[in-house]
């Protein structure tokens, strides 16, 4: 990267310009797999963005005394451990969210975001910088997830967080949930929607 | 005419380079054209000087279809007919009532689908293509009657966007337009798309016919009555009536089922009006034919009682639902189809198989055309690229063995 890391940049650039879904599209699978309801994509973000940040942090701070060789597993170590945390956190204070992400928990270890990160961060910089470059790709991971969650909950269940959002007045007059929002090809479709603004509005960022 | 074509001549200038109404010019041109046979094309040199352009390979399309609306709008009225318990049929009345009942549906499907082509057309400065007619019309004809009306929409808007503009526009489409339009409704609002309510007409239609169905009735289609069979005898199918129905019923068409696809004869009319004008290839719809015709033989020498479909002839199979009206007018679509003879050989033979193969193996889905040519479209390209590389591996070898 030509521009001057900061830690703003490293903060704020996973928003928009460099976000570790619509633009290095990672991390999809549990895009798909955990947004057909808002509260457990808002529960996912945040836990991605909890075990992304510390384990920058342990990795940033172990990163001149790990071996060069073994490093992936030092990182998976580091990683599997963060994730049983929140995992059990999970189940002891939000059971019914976590019965509903089930194994998606679990699997942020195989999570693309939390490997590249750790690989292309961690390993070279500082703890401090390393938490907020942790943060900020959780939350710009968090972001697409909240939005995509948003549309498909209102669109395919009426509801955002359970509660009841498209009045009874419109279903009494012909209105039918879209049943295809609940299947993951529309967390799909719906994340192409959100590139294709994105891009839209981010010239430098299409590719020819 | 000709004061139309003086009026169009009229206010051309306003249209062109400098005009007030510039930034329309595609819209103007869509028009003119629709309306006129362009004037820019050569008339000399060593071009193919031939007037059957897209516009008029579409129009026939629509022509070849409307022996299926007409039939369609008569057989409406007739279910509801038969639903309200009625015993006189006056033929009028229920061509009246159906064309009344599919009308806003066809509004709707051509104003959605058309509106989004012209906003398009004219955001990216390009010239308005006309693949759109005949999916408006295809749309309608392959969902049921009782499809309400905003569920058109939505699905015509999603399926002119994500299958059609989203690739280029008409022309570059990967699948089927009014198919993805039919697989977005049945996924989309599955309650609204099956079952034994939505295949005919439940209400008064400007006083035509009676909101009140008479009790007793079923209006399952043939294929819907054969998925919710359970018992060991094969399964016998009946119309709203409680008569059974035989071969020929199916063939006629006087059934309940998506409006436009009941009827197997008025199918074989748009089939010869394509094949004449040679607008659809024959090779499709006949290997289409052949394909289901195996599979259906297959299942009935194997037939089971655990997959009630597979006790159903093989002519039946062919004959009832949406089978004959996918592979005269869904399988034949050059954009989404193989390209190369040997290629549509394959991708029709394919068809058939596989939609014979989700109606019986398959009991969550009644019919398995729409999923088969869907699942087809999509490796259309990797059959012609087959096709193409063992011809080209063929003729190399052919030139060595001279050398």
């Amino acid at each position: 990267m030509a521009e001057k890391v900061t830690n703003k940049s490293v903060l704020f650039n996973p928003f928009s310009k460099n976000n570790p879904v619509v633009v290095q599209i990672l991390g999809i699978c549990s895009v798909l797999a955990v947004t057909a309801k808002l509260e457990p994509a808002l529960v996912m973000g945040i836990s991605v963005i909890a075990v992304l940040a510390f384990s920058n942090v342990v990795i940033s701070l172990l990163r001149n005394t790990i071996p060069t060789n073994i490093r992936i597993i030092v990182q998976l170590v580091v990683v599997a451990g963060l994730v049983v945390i929140v995992d059990q956190l999970l189940k002891a204070y939000a059971y019914e969210v976590s019965l509903q992400l089930s194994v998606f928990i679990g699997l942020i270890i195989t999570n693309c975001i939390l490997m590249g990160r750790l690989e292309a961060f961690a390993m070279a910089n500082k703890p401090w910088p390393s938490f907020l470059d942790g943060v900020g790709n959780g939350a710009g991971y968090a972001i697409i997830l909240i939005i995509v969650g948003f549309f498909r909950e209102l669109l395919g269940s009426g509801t955002l967080l359970g509660y009841q959002v498209i009045p009874q007045w419109c279903y009494d007059h012909g209105y039918v949930n879209n049943g295809l929002m609940i299947l993951p090809p529309m967390a799909l479709i719906t994340v192409a929607c959100i590139i294709w603004v994105h891009r839209s509005i981010n010239k430098d960022l299409q590719e020819d | 005419m000709k004061a139309l074509r003086k009026y169009l001549d009229k206010i051309k200038p306003k249209f062109e380079e400098g005009g007030k109404l510039h930034a329309f010019r595609s819209v103007f041109d869509g028009f003119e054209t629709f309306l006129f046979t362009p004037r820019t094309t050569s008339t000399s040199g060593v071009h193919i000087h031939d007037s059957n352009d897209s516009k008029r390979t579409m129009i026939i399309v629509v022509m070849a279809l409307m022996p299926c609306l007409l039939f369609g709008m008569y057989n409406a009225g007739y279910q509801h007919w038969l639903a309200i318990g009625a015993s006189s049929f006056p033929f009028w009345s229920l061509m009246l009532y159906g064309f009344l009942a599919i009308l806003p549906t066809i509004v709707v499907s051509y104003v959605v689908g058309l509106g989004i082509e012209f906003v398009v057309a004219q955001w990216r400065g390009e010239e308005i293509q006309e693949g759109f007619l005949v999916t408006g019309m295809l749309i309608p004809l392959i969902c049921p009657i009782d499809t309400p009306l905003w569920m058109i929409a939505v699905a015509t808007a999603f399926a002119v966007i994500f299958a059609k503009e989203v690739f280029g526009g008409t022309g570059y489409n990967i699948f089927n337009v009014a198919l993805v339009a039919r697989a977005f409704l049945f996924f989309a609002y599955p309650a609204k798309m099956s079952g034994d309510k939505v295949f005919v007409a439940h209400d008064t239609i400007l006083g035509l016919g009676d909101s009140a169905i008479a009790d007793g009735i079923t209006c399952a289609t043939p294929l819907g009555q054969i998925a919710t069979h359970a018992g060991d005898a094969a399964p016998v199918v009946t119309d709203l009536s409680g008569s059974a129905i035989s071969t020929f019923d199916a063939f006629i068409g006087l059934i309940p089922g998506s409006f436009g696809e009941t009827s197997t004869l008025c199918i074989l009319i748009g089939a010869a009006i394509l094949l004449f004008t040679g607008v659809a290839n024959w090779r499709v719809i006949l290997s289409v034919f052949v394909g289901g015709a195996a599979m259906a033989s297959l299942s009935y020498a194997l037939q089971t009682p655990t997959y009630p479909a597979s006790m159903i002839n093989p002519l039946d199979q062919l004959l009832l639902g949406g089978f004959a009206f996918a592979a005269v007018f869904m399988a034949t679509d050059p954009v989404t189809g193989a390209r190369t003879h040997t290629g549509q050989y394959i991708y029709g033979f394919l068809i058939g198989v596989l939609a014979i193969l989700i109606r019986v193996y398959n009991t969550g889905y009644p019919e398995g055309a729409m999923l088969a040519i869907l699942l087809m479209n999509a490796f259309a390209p990797l059959i012609d690229y087959c096709v193409v590389q063992s011809n080209i591996r063929r003729r190399l070898r052919r030139a060595n063995v001279k050398k």
